[in-house]
């Protein structure tokens, strides 16, 4: 490994090692990302043959632009962020291990030198008395020190904050423990959808991409699912589904409401509030006035299905409309003669009862209720992998705060005999934020100074 | 006083300490700088007495919502953000003339939201029923406003240290040190990075609480993991040489850059989950 020539596996370390290789990486998938953010993202061929051409679709394709973040060229440039700071750490660590595991309590004339910040006090007290003050003022201003005395001299060493060196490796393993808890996830996790209709239950999930369901256990049903507006609009305030979850023939968990924003767990497997729908057709009721006898009759009725009517005709809904115009709800509807000629379609207003009275036919109608039963559409998740990624999260928050608001502060102190008094040489440096330290440093040895005068 | 009121006032202080800066740079008089600065500071407690009495007519309205739900509300929110880390900034270094590269991203801030955004108070949609909504939107936006600050250093940085080794003339004479100019860059970003970590961390624990995916690589979470990217390369360069002084500056620019398109042109040009923004 000393040879000059240096050996296959000493380039490739530091080809890893390099802080050129983190930045370059960096900046490049910094660049590269935006194409996926260009380019849609797994989308149909044929979406994607519309948008860009032959020529250009076939390039893109061969470049896997259309899931890139999947793509091999940038999981390869994630494993050489990963394999960098990894090679970084632990070429830089030992070192540093070292210097907080194992200071250096006994400093020679070098070591001061090479200090940025450094100090000499003369004394006229003894070095005994001169050593216990500075140990004592030492302590109050800054930390309490450790004392070895070597050759006729006494070394005094303080420090504080050693701790937030390691701020740095704590980041750059979060950033792997993130990516271990998306992989965790990936392997023992799914992502599925259901939708479940109001009354009904399900004990199966569709996962994506997979054609056959996937069978949950358990079964959970849907006793209601509604949503609600802001008085006067129609802004969705809430969407809203009560859930049951039945797991061998018990109900363990009842009238779980869920809403955006508050899901339901059970058994690892997660169930969001993402959409909902119409489930089959609506039911109606109806008034029906026969105009000359001014008989009246009420029936119900599915949408879309002929109600015989009293002349051997019949009358069907065909649509429904929450806000027709400015008149609130109504619905689109025809007469059919005895013959069953299908007469024109007309509407019925729900808030104004008297509207279809106007028309003139046979028979006047009335809308008295509208009821649509809907399927509560939910995500269904899977993911083992989650707490490991929170857990890098937190370990990258805190290992960054530490990295950039804390440094390692270091204090040393040689006092001895010389003179009629003692002669005492001060250091100390920070590894972050030199010149806040530069400032109190200064501050320090004016004080000790002072201390030493009395 | 109603909150469009203190938003007129904010705009004006803004602008009155802008222009103030500005002639500081010319007139070289400590005593304009304070005068800016004071100015300053007045439209920061007037833009804080805004968003609160916009929150209070929120309540009155009977939404239990803070006013960041929407772009109008995010840009004089941003705009705060801006003016108190500068006035921190300013606290520590005492550096006038930075204010003059800095105001102008919160003036034209408002001037942007007050005539071209509107400002009506809606309700919140019932994805962003959520306190993960406040976390989110106030740790973003103070780190984008170290960002912000860092960016009116960096572009101070490159006017100053044009040439080499020659002493810079004229106006130029009297902005900061380049050294200076260069750790405020740093500082702003040190701090501004792990709070914008901290919101990408909020935006994905939000997601994963309201749709089950803590990242989904839509053009939003994308573009702020860009910035992430920009800014990381940043705080390494500092260690290498080479990489340090203009290409810094150029750097902490560019970061800049990204994190305004993330922040509007993703919304207002790109599509995906923050879209609602706009």
């Amino acid at each position: 490994m000393n040879s000059k020539q240096p050996t296959f596996f000493q380039v490739i370390w530091d080809f890893f090692c390099s802080l050129k290789l983190t930045i370059v990486t960096l900046i490049l998938l910094a660049l590269t990302s935006i194409i996926g953010t260009v380019i849609q993202q797994n989308r149909s061929q044929q979406e994607y043959l519309e948008l860009y051409g032959k020529n250009l679709y076939d390039l893109f394709e061969t470049l896997q632009f259309f899931s890139m973040y999947q793509s091999w060229w940038f999981l390869g440039l994630l494993t050489v962020i990963s394999l960098n700071l990894t090679a970084c750490s632990i070429k830089r660590f030992p070192r540093v291990w070292k210097t907080v595991t194992v200071p250096l309590l006994v400093p020679d004339d070098g070591h001061y030198k090479s200090l940025a910040n450094g100090a000499e006090l003369r004394s006229p007290l003894p070095p005994r008395e001169a050593l216990r003050r500075l140990t004592a003022t030492l302590g109050r201003r800054f930390a309490p020190a450790t004392i070895t005395e070597q050759d006729g001299k006494t070394h005094l060493y303080a420090e504080k904050g050693a701790w937030s060196r390691f701020g740095v490796y704590v980041t750059h393993l979060s950033i792997l423990v993130v990516f271990a808890g998306a992989i965790i996830g990936n392997i023992w996790g799914f992502k599925a959808y259901v939708n479940i209709e109001e009354g009904t239950s399900t004990d199966k999930v569709w996962v994506q991409g997979m054609k056959e369901p996937l069978l949950l256990g358990f079964s959970l049903r849907c006793d209601d699912f509604a949503v609600t507006y802001y008085d006067g609009t129609n802004r969705p305030r809430e969407f809203m589904s009560i859930l049951d979850v039945v797991d061998g023939g018990r109900e363990v968990i009842s009238d779980r409401k869920i809403v955006v924003n508050d899901p339901l767990s059970y058994k690892g497997i997660t169930f969001y509030q993402s959409s909902y729908g119409p489930a089959g057709n609506a039911t109606l009721k109806m008034r029906v006035k026969v105009r000359e006898t001014g008989e009246t009759l009420e029936v119900s009725a599915r949408e879309g299905e002929h109600v015989p009517l009293p002349d051997g005709g019949s009358f069907a809904v065909t649509g429904y409309a929450e806000s027709y115009e400015r008149f609130g709800p109504a619905i689109q509807m025809h007469v059919n003669t005895p013959d069953g000629r299908h007469g024109n379609p007309f509407i019925v207003l729900q808030n104004f009862a008297g509207f279809d009275e106007k028309r003139g036919g046979t028979y006047a109608f009335t809308l008295l209720d509208y009821a649509k039963k809907e399927y509560t559409g939910l995500q269904v998740k899977k993911d083992p992998g989650v707490w490991v990624v929170w857990l890098g999260c937190l370990l990258m928050i805190a290992g960054s705060i530490a990295a950039f608001s804390y440094s390692h502060r270091r204090i040393w102190v040689t006092v001895e005999e010389g003179g009629k008094g003692s002669i005492i040489r001060l250091g100390g440096n920070a590894h972050r934020n030199q010149p806040a330290f530069a400032l109190f440093f200064d501050e320090l040895s004016q004080d000790l100074g002072k201390e030493l005068d009395a | 006083m109603t909150s469009s009121q203190l938003f007129n006032i904010t705009t004006i202080a803004y602008f009155a300490a802008m222009i103030l800066f500005l002639s500081y740079l010319v007139i070289r008089s400590p005593r304009v700088g304070l005068i800016a600065t004071l100015i300053a500071w007045a439209g920061f407690a007037a833009n804080s007495g805004a968003i609160l009495a916009r929150w209070m007519e929120a309540r009155a309205l009977g939404f239990d919502q803070a006013p960041l739900s929407n772009l109008y509300e995010s840009i004089v929110f941003f705009a705060w953000s801006i003016l108190l880390f500068y006035l921190l900034i300013d606290l520590r270094y005492r550096q006038r003339a930075l204010g003059a590269f800095v105001l102008p991203f919160a003036f034209f801030g408002m001037v942007w939201a007050q005539f071209g955004l509107n400002d009506a108070i809606e309700p919140l949609v019932p994805a962003l029923q959520s306190n993960w909504l406040t976390y989110h939107v106030i740790t973003c936006f103070l780190g984008y406003a170290g960002f912000a600050v860092a960016c009116g250093a960096s572009i101070m940085y490159l006017l100053v240290a044009g040439k080499d080794g020659q002493k810079p003339s004229g106006i130029r004479a009297l902005f900061p040190d380049s050294r200076i100019l260069d750790d405020i860059n740093y500082k702003a970003i040190m701090i501004g990075f792990p709070l914008l970590t901290l919101g990408i961390v909020t935006g994905a624990a939000w997601a994963n609480y309201a749709w089950g995916t803590y990242w989904s690589w839509d053009p939003k979470e994308t573009w702020s993991l860009i910035v992430w990217f920009i800014y990381a390369a940043f705080l390494h360069a500092r260690f290498t040489r080479g990489w340090v002084g203009r290409r810094a500056a150029y750097l902490s620019i560019a970061g800049f850059a990204a994190t305004i398109f993330c922040y509007l042109g993703v919304n207002l040009v790109l599509s995906g989950l923050h879209s609602y923004g706009g």
